[in-house]
C-alpha cells in the first residue's frame, strides 16, 4: 500500500513537472503570439516568430503529456476533469491549432501574412486566457457525481477565473517579452525591454490578486496557508517572490539580456509551488484525492520505468535543440 | 451512465471527424519521413545534388503537413476525456500508459529533432543534420507503434481483468495487451498503407512535372522512386490485407460479414458480393452483383465451406452495413488500381518508356490522392466494424460517452467542423501550390529558415533606430 502511495506521489510529481514545463516553455511562445501586433510588420515581427519557430513543437508537446499522462496515471481525473473543463477545452485546442499553423502558413502566403498574423495573436491569446481560465476553474472546484463531471456547462465561467485567465495572458506576455529580450537585438529588443516595463508590475498585481482571492474560495485553501505550523512553510513563497521582484527590478535597470527570463521563470515557478501547496492532496478539489484517481500500481509502475529513462533523454536532446539555435536570432530568413 | 442518443451520436460524429481529419496528415508524414531520410542518406552516400534538392522540395511539403499533425494530433490528446469520459476512466489503466509511451518515446522525439531537420541545416554537421532527419522517420514509426496497439486492443482487447471500480487493469504483464492478437497485422497493414500513399503522391507529383517536361532530372528521379515503391509494396499490402482479414475473422467475425455484405449464412460455399444495396432495417441485401461460392475460396481458402451470416449474430450486437460494405470496396477497389499502377510502372520500366507514356503519367496522377482516400476507407471498415462497441465485446459504445448536453457538443462540432475546413483547406491548397512548382537545381532552404546572427556579431544598430517608428 505504502508502495503504490509512493508510486502515486511519484506520477503526480512527474505530471507536475510536465505542466509546468509546459506552461514555462510555450507560456513564453505564447506570449510572443499575444505580443505580435505591438511589434512592427516585417523586420520585427519576422524576428520575433523566427526565435521561436524551432522549438515551439518540442514546447507543445509537454502540454500532449500533461493529457496524456494525466489520462494513464490518474485515468478517473482526466475523466472527470475533461468533462467539466469542455467548452474552454474545446476553445484552447480550436486556439492551439490557429496558432500552430500559422507557423508554416505566414511564409507561406505573403498576400494572406496579416491574416495568419491574426490567426497566429488571436490563437496565443485564446490559448493562454483559456488556460488561465480552466486554472482557475480547477481551483475553485468542480461537482463531481459518483465517478462522472455532475455540474454544468457554465459552471467554469466566474470572476475568479477570468482574472485567472487573465493573469495567465499577462505572464505569458513577460515570458514572452524576456524571451525577446534575451533572443533579439537592436530594435525588437528595446521594444521588448519598453514591454517587460509595463508587463512586470501587471504580473506582479495578478499573482497577488489570485494569491489573495484563492484562501476565500473556500475548499480548505486557508488551512492549508496559514493554519500553524504550515504557515513557516508558506510563507516562505511570498518572501522568496519579494526577493526576486527586487532582483528583477535590478536586471531590468542594468539591462541584462538573460536574468530578467531565468528570474521569471523563478517566479513562474515559485507560483506553481504555492499551487501545489493549494491543491495537494486534492487532483479535483475536495471530491478527488490522488490516491483516488489513480490507475492501478502495476500501470504506474509500467510507465515509470520508461519515464525515468526518457524523460531525462527527452531533456538532453530537447537542451542540444535549444543550444544549436542558440545566439541571437536575426531577422531575415532565406525568404 | 448516459441516455441522451441526440449528444451520443453528435459526440460519435464529433469523434470521427477530428479522427479521421487527424489520420490524413500522420498517413503522409509517417511516409514522407522516411522518404527524406532515404533522399538524405543517397545524397550523403553518392554526392549528387539532384537528391538534396529533392529532399529540400519535400521537406518544404513535409513542414507544411507535419504542422497540421501536430495541431490536430493534440486535440485527440484531449477528445478521449472531452468525449469519452467513462471509456477514458474505465479503459485509462490498460490504455493511458500505451499513449503515455507514445508521447515519451516518440512524440518528443519528433518535435525534439524537427527544428534541427527544418531549420538546422546550416547549424549543425551534415552527418548530424541525417541523424536529426533519422530521429524524425523513426519517430513517425513508433508513434505509429503506440497508437495501434491501443487501437488493436479496443479490437482484441488482451490481457485485462476488471478490479472493484470496473475498470480494465492489467491482468498479467504488459505483453499480451500491447501484443494483443490484431496488433501485428494492422500494424504492417497501417504502415505500408502510410508508405504507399506517399509513394502515390510523389509519384503523382513527379508525373505532373513530367508531363510538362519529359526530361527535367528531378521529377524524373522522384517519379521513378515512386513507381518502385508502388511496383513492389502495392502487391506485398494485398498480401497483408489478406492475412489482416483473416485474423479479422478469427476474433471479429461480425466486422468480416459487414465488410462481405453477408446479412444471411451459407451452408455451402458462400458467394462473393462484388457489388449490391445493403439494408439495415431489413438486414437484406438487394440488386446484388456476385461471384459464387468465392467469399468462401478466399476466407476459408476453401470452396464448399459453410459462413455464418450476420443472422448468427444478436441483432443488438451488429455493426452497420451500410457503411462497413461500401468503405471496404471503397478501400479494396484502390488497392487494386495501385497494384495496376505499379505494374503499369514495371511493364513501363522494362520496356525502357517509363517517362515516356503519358497514359501511365496520367494515371499516377490521377492515383495521387488515392492513398488518402483508401487510409479513411478502411480506417471507417475497422472502426465502423467494431460497433456497437468501444472495447470490442466488452464496453458499449452507447455507456462510454461523458455525460455531455447535445447543445454543448452540437457547438464544439459545428466549430471544428468550420476551422478544420478553412484552416486544413488553406493548408492544403498550399501543398498543392507548393507542389505545383517543380523541383529547381539548387533548391532553395524552406522559407522560414530563421537565420541567425553569430553571437558575437554586434547589434545592427541602424535598424534598431529604424525600427523606432513601429513602438
Amino acid at each position: 500500500m505504502t508502495d503504490s502511495t509512493t508510486l502515486t506521489h511519484i506520477w503526480a510529481a512527474i505530471l507536475a513537472f510536465a505542466v509546468f514545463m509546459y506552461v514555462v516553455m510555450d507560456g513564453f511562445d505564447l506570449g510572443i503570439g499575444v505580443l505580435f501586433p505591438v511589434f512592427g510588420v516585417g523586420k520585427e515581427r519576422d524576428t520575433a516568430m523566427n526565435s521561436i519557430a524551432p522549438v515551439w513543437d518540442g514546447n507543445e508537446t509537454w502540454l500532449v503529456l500533461g493529457g496524456g499522462g494525466l489520462l494513464a496515471a490518474f485515468p478517473l481525473a482526466y475523466a472527470v476533469i475533461m468533462s467539466a473543463l469542455y467548452a474552454p477545452l474545446i476553445a484552447m485546442l480550436l486556439a492551439l491549432v490557429f496558432r500552430g499553423v500559422a507557423f508554416e502558413f505566414r511564409w507561406r502566403d505573403p498576400a494572406h501574412r496579416a491574416g495568419w498574423d491574426i490567426a497566429f495573436t488571436g490563437g496565443s491569446f485564446v490559448a493562454a486566457f483559456t488556460q488561465g481560465i480552466m486554472l482557475g476553474a480547477l481551483l475553485q472546484g468542480v461537482t463531481v457525481q459518483g465517478r462522472a463531471y455532475g455540474g454544468g456547462w457554465w459552471d467554469w465561467l466566474t470572476p475568479f477565473s477570468l482574472l485567472t485567465g487573465a493573469s495567465v495572458v499577462v505572464g505569458y506576455c513577460l515570458l514572452g517579452a524576456c524571451w525577446l529580450n534575451w533572443k533579439t537585438e537592436g530594435g525588437t529588443q528595446q521594444h521588448a525591454r519598453r514591454l517587460m516595463r509595463i508587463l512586470a508590475p501587471l504580473t506582479l498585481a495578478a499573482i497577488l490578486a489570485v494569491s489573495l482571492a484563492t484562501p476565500f474560495l473556500g475548499n480548505e485553501y486557508f488551512e492549508r496557508w496559514f493554519s500553524m505550523p504550515r504557515v513557516l512553510f508558506t510563507a516562505q513563497v511570498p518572501l522568496v517572490i519579494v526577493i526576486l521582484t527586487w532582483r528583477f527590478a535590478r536586471s531590468l535597470r542594468r539591462n541584462y539580456e538573460l536574468a530578467p527570463f531565468v528570474l521569471t521563470l523563478a517566479v513562474f515557478g515559485l507560483s506553481f509551488v504555492g499551487l501545489g501547496i493549494s491543491m495537494f492532496p486534492y487532483l479535483v478539489p475536495n471530491s478527488i484525492t490522488l490516491q483516488m484517481a489513480a490507475a492501478p500500481a502495476s500501470s504506474q509502475a509500467f510507465m515509470l520505468v520508461g519515464a525515468a529513462v526518457l524523460v531525462p533523454l527527452i531533456l538532453a536532446y530537447t537542451a542540444w535543440s535549444y543550444w544549436v539555435f542558440r545566439g541571437k536570432v536575426a531577422h531575415e530568413g532565406y525568404h | 451512465m448516459f441516455h441522451d442518443a441526440d449528444a451520443l451520436l453528435l459526440a460519435r460524429i464529433q469523434f470521427g471527424f477530428t479522427v479521421s481529419f487527424h489520420f490524413i496528415f500522420p498517413a503522409f508524414t509517417i511516409g514522407l519521413a522516411s522518404f527524406l531520410a532515404v533522399l538524405e542518406g543517397l545524397w550523403l552516400k553518392t554526392g549528387k545534388p539532384v537528391y538534396l534538392d529533392l529532399y529540400k522540395y519535400w521537406l518544404k511539403i513535409f513542414a507544411v503537413t507535419f504542422a497540421m499533425g501536430v495541431v490536430s494530433g493534440i486535440v485527440m490528446a484531449y477528445q478521449f476525456g472531452t468525449n469519452w469520459a467513462v471509456f477514458s476512466d474505465r479503459a485509462g489503466p490498460v490504455i493511458g500508459p500505451l499513449m503515455a509511451y507514445e508521447v515519451l518515446t516518440a512524440f518528443f522525439l519528433e518535435a525534439g529533432f524537427l527544428g534541427v531537420m527544418l531549420f538546422g541545416m546550416k547549424k549543425v554537421g551534415k552527418g548530424l543534420h541525417f541523424f536529426a532527419t533519422l530521429m524524425v522517420a523513426i519517430g513517425t514509426m513508433i508513434s505509429a507503434f503506440w497508437i495501434l496497439s491501443v487501437n488493436s486492443w479496443m479490437q482484441t482487447p488482451a490481457g485485462y481483468a476488471f478490479n472493484t471500480e470496473g475498470q480494465f487493469v492489467p491482468a498479467d504483464g504488459w505483453l499480451p495487451i500491447i501484443f494483443n492478437p490484431s496488433f501485428p497485422y494492422r500494424l504492417v497493414h497501417t504502415v505500408i498503407a502510410a508508405y504507399l500513399t506517399t509513394a502515390l503522391v510523389v509519384g503523382a507529383v513527379g508525373a505532373w512535372h513530367l508531363l510538362r517536361d519529359s526530361a527535367q532530372e528531378h521529377s524524373r528521379k522522384m517519379f521513378s522512386m515512386a513507381m518502385w515503391m508502388a511496383a513492389l509494396v502495392a502487391p506485398v499490402q494485398v498480401l497483408v490485407g489478406d492475412l489482416h482479414g483473416l485474423n479479422t475473422l478469427e476474433h471479429q467475425p461480425a466486422k468480416v460479414m459487414a465488410m462481405e455484405g453477408h446479412f444471411q449464412s451459407h451452408s455451402g460455399g458462400a458467394p462473393l458480393i462484388l457489388f449490391g444495396i445493403p439494408d439495415d432495417e431489413t438486414q437484406r441485401m438487394s440488386h446484388v452483383l456476385e461471384i459464387p461460392r468465392l467469399s468462401s475460396l478466399i476466407l476459408k481458402h476453401d470452396l464448399d465451406a459453410p459462413l455464418a451470416g450476420l443472422d448468427t449474430i444478436a441483432p443488438e450486437n451488429r455493426p452497420s452495413v451500410e457503411v462497413v460494405f461500401w468503405s471496404f470496396r471503397v478501400m479494396v477497389g484502390l488497392g487494386i488500381l495501385m497494384f495496376m499502377l505499379g505494374a503499369w510502372s514495371l511493364l513501363a520500366r522494362v520496356a525502357g518508356k517509363l517517362y515516356d507514356w503519358r497514359g501511365l503519367k496520367r494515371f499516377a496522377v490521377l492515383m495521387g490522392p488515392s492513398g488518402f482516400v483508401a487510409v479513411l476507407a478502411g480506417w471507417i471498415t475497422t472502426e465502423v466494424g467494431r460497433q456497437p462497441f468501444t472495447v470490442y465485446g466488452l464496453m458499449r459504445t452507447a455507456e462510454s460517452a461523458s455525460p455531455l448536453a447535445a447543445p454543448a457538443v452540437g457547438a464544439s462540432l459545428v466549430a471544428f467542423v468550420i476551422v478544420y475546413f478553412a484552416v486544413f483547406g488553406m493548408g492544403t491548397w498550399y501543398l498543392l501550390r507548393l507542389m505545383s512548382r517543380p523541383p529547381q537545381p539548387h533548391e532553395p532552404q524552406p522559407a522560414n529558415v530563421p537565420a541567425h546572427a553569430a553571437g558575437i556579431t554586434p547589434a545592427p544598430a541602424l535598424a534598431g533606430q529604424k525600427e523606432k517608428g513601429h513602438v
